[in-house]
């Protein structure tokens, strides 16, 4: 602290930009480092505040809501009453004859739906079932014959479906109500309410949105949301083989499967030990993958847009190749090349490296070696896109920084570190974040170099046989594809990942200087 | 200053053949598995793993097991329609959401986009326990399994619309505000201006939807669920070298598999590779 003289650095306050810049290297640095540290609780206290706001605005929201109904039927006239009840009445008294006919479609068919099925199904919700299949005897056929009972997979499927509808039809209703409302308005002041023609047209201009969406949304909510949704319940249940739902029922287990998971139970052989060894090893690999990748790939893109080195094309070509050719050919082909008695050992046995079987090299029996080759490995695979991604960016940095800087002296280490990186890693942090993410869930390079091994003899019964190379994504497909079909753990784990996932995310965004504007470029 | 300059021009010499050797090494680090994986589909002397390269005795006998002894060309076929319909209908919907996130402003657009990020961060595997359970009571599951692939492929791609949607940010505006003032209608504007000038997007979207199936492990394997005929080359070939006795009989028939798996894709990549990377360095970053 000598340059600073007078005063101590006090770690606990914010310093005036002229002070920062007075403190020396080391000083500055562990200033930033406590200012990151200090930031951290409030970070925290800024999610808790945000979700308290939304709580707040979403109970708003619901009561204006209902006041607006409220005021709607008490105000509103007799097509608009009857209209609360049966639905697009006010829209066909008033000429809307298309809107209105599809509002009336909706409510019969929800009505007849709710009657003769999502009612039953809605009832065996909360025990998912209670009738077990049976055999009995069969005079006719003289043989025992199986008598279907409840089936846990099918009632929660279809409970989750009424459900969605439920929320559908109330929100439908709303909208229903709504739309009296404005139409009285509009009578009210003069104007003309659409025709069902001019309905249809507006759906290719000010309601264009809605057309385009119409199609990728619907896939979404059916393939994505709605399996989501149901995964997540799986998680409070016992769905495995044993409880499959159909020869033997699953139901209800509350918080068991997430208290498993964070079981602090002394010895090694728990699920929480699993899993916590899983997650590091996770963790570790998404940082040396993303990053060796990322320098690497900077570091090569760099060399090519050197001026004065010819054949560019060629050797962006050449690294590219990696990316064209179908990932399982190329990885399985590694995998077996650096297996036992495949090609890497046997060619250090013809060159005389190798003199015997015992010596040869398990590049993927042993933990740290079989770690470390798939991270190199991935390097092989992942090089060229951070080379492509890099090579747009450094053509983009003004070339004058480059050269005023060399005419001030610095050398190429230092044109690198004070402009290139700065730069890089200040346009390239989105990119970072969802190759972060990426390789957390890298599913291609490790089940198809390791299968998850070398075995892990710790893991053996809570992992269900997981290795030490395993991710946690592998980790859920083999607890999903094995024998046992731990369905409710994959769900847990596939929950976690979330979790972790999502966390990542909110950090990262939090410290990243280069959130942008979507606008910055029309 | 002369000697300077002289200096100057050797080092830039040096540096540059020292770079030069670099891209030397990383070439042949980088084309020397494809040149075994080439060399190994042409051995006929045997068929498992060996410590040398190049073959003692040339010939097609892989190539003609492959086809004989195998469902290779069932599980070709299955891929190639599998990615002939994902390319159409994934880039259909891709460019559907990325144009309505860039281009039209509406409310909950802010909303949609979290909601769908949000969705993102579970690991789509996890979907694919009720989808099999769906699709195989639908029949789309075993040996029908190219309709359901292509149904789990393509129904929620349009999450991934990230890249084109970083690429029509970069369309300015200002040419749809004229069009509107000229009274285009919306859709007037997306098929008379902006579709011509998002050819390098289109291309590109179209190469990675295609591209996408050829590789795909992990659904493919779970939905064909052993049934050779509903498998596609990924899983079939992993399944050829998947026990160990297997792989003593068939190592260099995957080889050869692999080989006629990726010099199409190979080809057709690098053909294209320009608008690939105008779309990686485009739209990627910008997100």
């Amino acid at each position: 602290m000598t340059e600073y003289k007078g005063k101590h650095m006090n770690l606990f306050k914010d310093l005036s930009d002229l002070d920062y810049l007075r403190l020396n290297k080391l000083q500055a640095l562990i200033y930033d480092l406590f200012k990151a540290i200090r930031a951290i609780p409030k970070w925290f206290l800024n999610i808790f505040v945000s979700v308290v706001k939304y709580i707040r605005k979403f109970f708003t929201y619901i009561k204006e809501e209902f006041v607006d109904i409220y005021t709607t039927f008490i105000y509103g006239d007799w097509k608009t009453r009857i209209s609360f009840f049966v639905m697009g009445f006010g829209s066909i008294a008033r000429g809307q004859v298309l809107r209105g006919l599809l509002f009336l479609i909706f409510e019969v068919v929800f009505i007849v739906y709710m009657c003769f099925g999502g009612l039953h199904w809605l009832s065996k919700f909360r025990t998912l079932g209670d009738t077990y299949a049976t055999t009995v005897y069969d005079p006719d056929l003289d043989t025992y014959v199986r008598v279907d009972g409840d089936d846990s997979f099918k009632i929660m499927l279809y409970s989750l479906l009424t459900i969605i509808f439920i929320i559908s039809f109330i929100w439908t209703w709303r909208i229903n109500v709504r739309q009296n409302r404005i139409m009285e308005d509009i009578l009210k002041s003069g104007k003309k309410i659409r025709t069902p023609k001019e309905d249809m047209q507006s759906l290719l201009d000010d309601q264009f949105h809605k057309t385009l969406l119409a199609v990728p949304l619907t896939g979404i909510m059916a393939f994505t949301v709605f399996p989501i949704i149901f995964m997540i319940l799986v998680a409070f249940t016992n769905y495995d083989a044993a409880h499959d739902g159909y020869s033997n029922l699953f139901t209800w287990v509350g918080m068991t499967n997430f208290n498993a998971l964070f079981s602090m139970n002394v010895g090694s052989d728990n699920l929480s030990f699993a899993f916590g060894e899983i997650l590091s090893w996770t963790l570790i690999w998404a940082f040396f993958a993303t990053f060796t990748n990322y320098f690497l790939g900077m570091f090569v893109a760099i060399m090519i847009n050197k001026k004065g080195i010819k054949l560019k094309k060629l050797w962006r070509g050449i690294l590219v190749l990696t990316s064209a050719v179908p990932q399982f050919v190329s990885l399985l082909y590694i995998s077996k090349m650096f297996a036992n008695n495949g090609l890497a050992n046997g060619l250090l046995m013809e060159l005389g490296f190798i003199k015997d079987i015992s010596q040869l090299i398990r590049f993927w029996g042993v933990t740290d070696i079989a770690r470390a080759m798939v991270i190199i490995v991935n390097v092989w695979i992942g090089i060229p896109y951070a080379m492509l991604i890099c090579t747009g960016i450094l053509m983009n940095i003004p070339k004058d920084l480059y050269e005023s800087s060399q005419i001030d002296g610095a050398s190429v280490f230092q044109q690198y570190t004070r402009i290139t990186l700065p730069y890089m890693l200040f346009v390239t942090g989105p990119y970072l974040l969802t190759s972060f993410i990426g390789n957390i869930n890298n599913f291609n390079v490790i089940y198809l170099l390791t299968g998850g091994g070398p075995g892990n003899p710790a893991l053996l019964t809570s992992g269900g046989g997981a290795g030490d190379t395993d991710l946690l994504i592998t980790w859920l497909f083999n607890l999903t594809t094995g024998a046992e079909s731990k369905y409710y753990l994959a769900a847990v784990i596939g929950i976690m990942i979330f979790v972790v996932v999502s966390s990542i995310s909110v950090v990262v965004y939090n410290i990243m200087p280069s959130t942008r504007n979507e606008e910055d470029y029309s | 200053m002369t000697k300077k300059h002289m200096g100057q021009k050797l080092k830039n010499r040096l540096s540059n053949g020292f770079i030069y050797a670099i891209l030397i090494v990383v070439s042949v680090i980088w084309l020397f598995p494809f040149f075994c994986l080439v060399c190994e589909s042409f051995r006929c002397e045997s068929s498992h793993q060996v410590g040398y390269i190049l073959p003692r005795q040339w010939g097609f006998d892989n190539y003609i097991n492959l086809f004989t002894k195998t469902a290779f060309l069932t599980w070709y076929k299955n891929t190639f329609i599998i990615a002939v319909f994902v390319s159409v209908i994934q880039t259909l919907m891709v460019l559907t959401m990325s144009y309505t996130l860039s281009r039209l402003r509406f409310k909950g657009r802010k909303g949609l986009m979290n909601i769908m990020l949000v969705l993102g961060m579970f690991p789509g595997f996890i979907t694919m326990i009720v989808l099999y359970k769906i699709l195989s009571g639908m029949g789309l599951t075993g040996a029908n399994s190219v309709p359901g692939l292509i149904l789990v492929y393509t129904a929620s791609s349009a999450m991934g619309y990230y890249v084109s949607k970083g690429f029509f940010d970069t369309v300015s505006r200002s040419l749809d505000e004229a069009a509107r003032i000229d009274g285009a209608t919306r859709f007037q504007v997306l098929t008379k201006i902006i579709m011509p000038l998002s050819k390098p997007i289109i291309i590109y979207t179209i190469l990675t939807a295609f591209m996408g199936p050829w590789g795909d492990f992990m659904f493919a394997k779970y939905i064909a669920h052993n049934t050779t005929s509903g498998m596609n080359v990924a899983v079939g070939l992993q399944n050829l070298i998947s026990t160990p006795s297997s792989l003593t009989a068939n190592y260099t028939m995957f080889c050869a598999g692999g080989v006629l798996v990726a010099v199409p894709i190979t080809i057709l990549f690098m053909s294209l590779q320009r608008y690939y990377v105008e779309g990686v360095t485009g739209g990627a970053v910008k997100g």
